[in-house]
């Protein structure tokens, strides 16, 4: 990826809220990063780590209220999304942006054909007639590599199979072909045989058409493969950020470096046990004060019960564009 | 593995289990979905076996069929010496405390109405005539057991996380002492920093009380740190049934060697030179399974005999069963090779 290009997505300080009858929940704290073209920005967290509401909050949806993004600033291309009227956002969503889901039922209308549901963005957002959007619809469909595209345009989304799905929705959200792809956990409800097309579809897709593309999975195995940076988030928080080589060669994050040792490996030695990181991750109900990892972490100090430990590179690199991390500890004075 | 002449606690003979499905007006019978299609194993006392596949390849129905949560529609389940399949009711009844299941998800096995004590303790309802203190000493027993905090025991399912709540339905099906116990897939709900606490649950309690474990997952690298040894089932019927260490450095069958080379590993530098086997298309459906081998339809081995002859399953090195004509009909499929990824040979400690 070219490293000096200008980011096309340059995220600072988001910050977003859920008011619920049981007080506010905290889901997004301070997350910044930025995105480059053509890259691919692997985002790993587990449930209620953030991944999905921040990249939501991005794009404008989140329903409001209860969610509120209470701070930040979203910089696409000169544009701060945040900023822009809901008319406006309307354009970027879509165009601009494509949105990938996990579910490739829920997120297909069921009483539209495949068809429609892919020339309704051509049309809305291309400004294409309906005769040259059928058209593009079938090159989409043979894009993502469905045979007999143009009869299948005719098809319901309940004709098709799960991966089928999914290749379908990524036809929409590469319709109006977007400058970013959010992918969220597009494979996680697919079985391995059929999430290894989609993963081989989306390496021939960005080889092709060359989209920057955010990728949020818990699978730190799909990421492995096709990042080229990931971001680690838990409570809310970037904990760690790094190139993919760097970060599974190197974690430096407690919360990182655990999460890599309690996953069985398929080859290699096989442990007697598995390592356990203990308790619960954490439900944000304000805004952190302290590490949100400190009640887990077996590397806890003073210094985490009282500061919240901000982004700090590790080598000599600005923040979010080489390795950092937020935290206290420095694995180089225990491996010593 | 613990015993040391092995004993098979559990004995499956040719079992089917073919749902039904009605059609038209009438309701007539206009075909069946044929879940579980003539699939034969053992599981020793005190072995884990893993059950691997895709979803709708039938491995959950094996292990509800196997405790006669449904009725089979033929084949033999041995469980310690009586056959589950054809037992009356009063007798089955008798029988089930032996046998147990811990299901996938917590939140809809868990009664939300009530409380620990009285889920965990519901078994002794049904199958004691302890008092109430008895019942309570028992539960309190099995919390500790699985490690739950004793004080919970008054409180709902809903204040507990999904990692918790697993551990609730493990103790339920602890409560009566089984020999045998069917885990289907009691991680995939979790997440991956909670699934390996349970899973040291499961292993600490195997050891403790010398359970047999039928572990059903799609996850293959957990099954790989928890199974003794593995089946891999495809749409319906089991394609090999192999040690783990052996199934996992060299697996025979051409559908275990492409869902293996599928399973993404954490290493980038790993991932980014290996040769992944794709399969193209989709799972046929169950309900008209294609002819001849059930795989032939995305084998990339795949020659004319297979569209013809169903393979059978067949023991084709010591201990390694494997139903494929490749390992049968040596002439015309020039021989079998090796898996086009030979992941290295792990540590061969064989427990077996």
């Amino acid at each position: 990826m070219p490293d000096g290009a200008a980011p096309i997505l340059d995220v600072r300080g988001l910050n977003t809220v859920f008011r619920t009858r049981g007080g506010e929940i905290h889901a997004v704290n301070s997350v910044s990063f930025t995105l480059r073209p053509g890259e691919l920005l692997g985002v790993v967290g587990e449930s209620g780590s953030g991944k999905s509401v921040t990249m939501m909050s991005l794009i404008g949806l989140l329903p409001s209220p209860p969610a509120e993004v209470r701070a930040g600033q979203v910089m696409l291309g000169d544009r701060d999304l945040l900023k822009i009227s809901p008319r406006e956002l309307q354009d970027v969503r879509g165009a601009k942006v494509g949105f990938v889901f996990q579910d490739p039922m829920t997120s297909l209308n069921p009483v539209f054909t495949i068809g429609s549901q892919i020339m309704e963005p051509l049309m809305r957002h291309m400004g294409l007639s309906k005769a040259q959007a059928v058209e593009r619809a079938a090159e989409l469909l043979a894009l993502v590599g469905i045979p007999d595209a143009k009869k299948r345009l005719k098809a319901y989304p309940h004709q098709f199979s799960g991966g089928m799905r999914q290749r379908v929705m990524i036809a929409i959200a590469l319709a109006c072909d977007p400058d970013v792809l959010i992918a969220d956990e597009p494979t996680t409800a697919l079985d391995v045989t059929i999430q290894a097309q989609i993963i081989e579809l989306v390496k021939d897709l960005r080889q092709k058409l060359g989209m920057a593309i955010i990728w949020i999975t818990h699978d730190l195995g799909v990421i492995a493969g096709i990042a080229d940076r990931v971001m680690v988030m838990y409570g809310g928080q970037v904990v760690e950020q790094a190139p993919v080589a760097e970060l599974f060669a190197r974690p430096r994050h407690p919360y990182t470096r655990a999460l890599l040792q309690t996953i069985p490996s398929l080859t290699g030695g096989r442990a007697a046990r598995l390592q356990v990181i203990e308790g619960q991750p954490p439900i944000m109900t304000a805004a952190p004060v302290a590490c949100a990892f400190r009640s887990r972490c077996a590397h806890r100090f003073d210094r985490c019960d009282v500061e919240n430990p901000a982004r700090r590179a590790v080598d000599g690199r600005p923040v979010g564009t080489g390795h950092d991390v937020a935290c206290h500890w420095t694995p180089e004075a225990a491996d010593a | 593995m613990r015993d040391a002449t092995p004993r098979a606690l559990v004995q499956v003979r040719d079992l089917k289990m073919h749902f039904p499905i009605y059609a038209g007006l009438l309701r007539r019978r206009a075909g069946e979905v044929k879940a579980v299609d003539g699939i034969s194993f053992d599981i020793m006392a005190g072995e884990t076996l893993g059950l691997v596949g895709e979803s709708g390849c039938g491995k959950s129905t094996v292990g509800r069929a196997l405790l006669r949560l449904y009725t089979p529609t033929a084949g033999s389940v041995v469980i310690d010496g009586e056959d589950v399949a054809t037992l009356s009711p009063e007798a089955l009844r008798k029988k089930r405390p032996t046998m147990q299941m811990v299901f996938q998800d917590p939140q809809a096995s868990l009664n939300p109405r009530m409380t620990l004590a009285a889920i965990i303790g519901e078994p002794l309802d049904e199958h004691t005539d302890w008092s109430g203190d008895q019942k309570l000493a028992r539960v309190h027993e099995l919390m500790d057991q699985v490690g739950l905090n004793r004080q919970f025991a008054s409180r709902y399912p809903h204040e507990f996380s999904g990692g918790q709540r697993q551990r609730i339905g493990i103790a339920r099906a602890l409560a009566l002492n089984p020999k045998f116990i069917v885990c289907d897939e009691p991680i995939a709900a979790l997440d991956v920093s909670i699934q390996a606490q349970v899973v040291n649950l499961l292993e600490d309690l195997q050891d403790r009380l010398g359970l047999t474990y039928l572990f059903i997952s799609h996850d293959l690298s957990m099954v790989r740190h928890i199974a003794d040894r593995v089946a891999v089932m495809y749409l319906g019927q089991i394609a090999e049934l192999s040690p783990r260490d052996d199934l996992y450095a060299r697996p025979l069958h051409p559908y275990a060697q492409a869902l293996l080379s599928a399973v993404p590993e954490p290493d980038p530098t790993r991932e980014a030179t290996r040769q992944r086997i794709i399969l193209q298309g989709d799972v046929p459906s169950p309900a008209n399974p294609p002819q001849g081998c059930n795989f032939c339809t995305r084998c990339p081995r795949v020659f004319d005999r297979c569209r013809i002859d169903e393979p059978r399953l067949a023991e084709v090195e010591t201990g390694r069963f494997v139903a494929c004509h490749l390992y049968t009909d040596t002439k015309t499929a020039g021989g079998p090779t090796a898996a086009p990824e030979a992941i290295e040979p792990t540590n061969k400690e064989h427990d077996t």
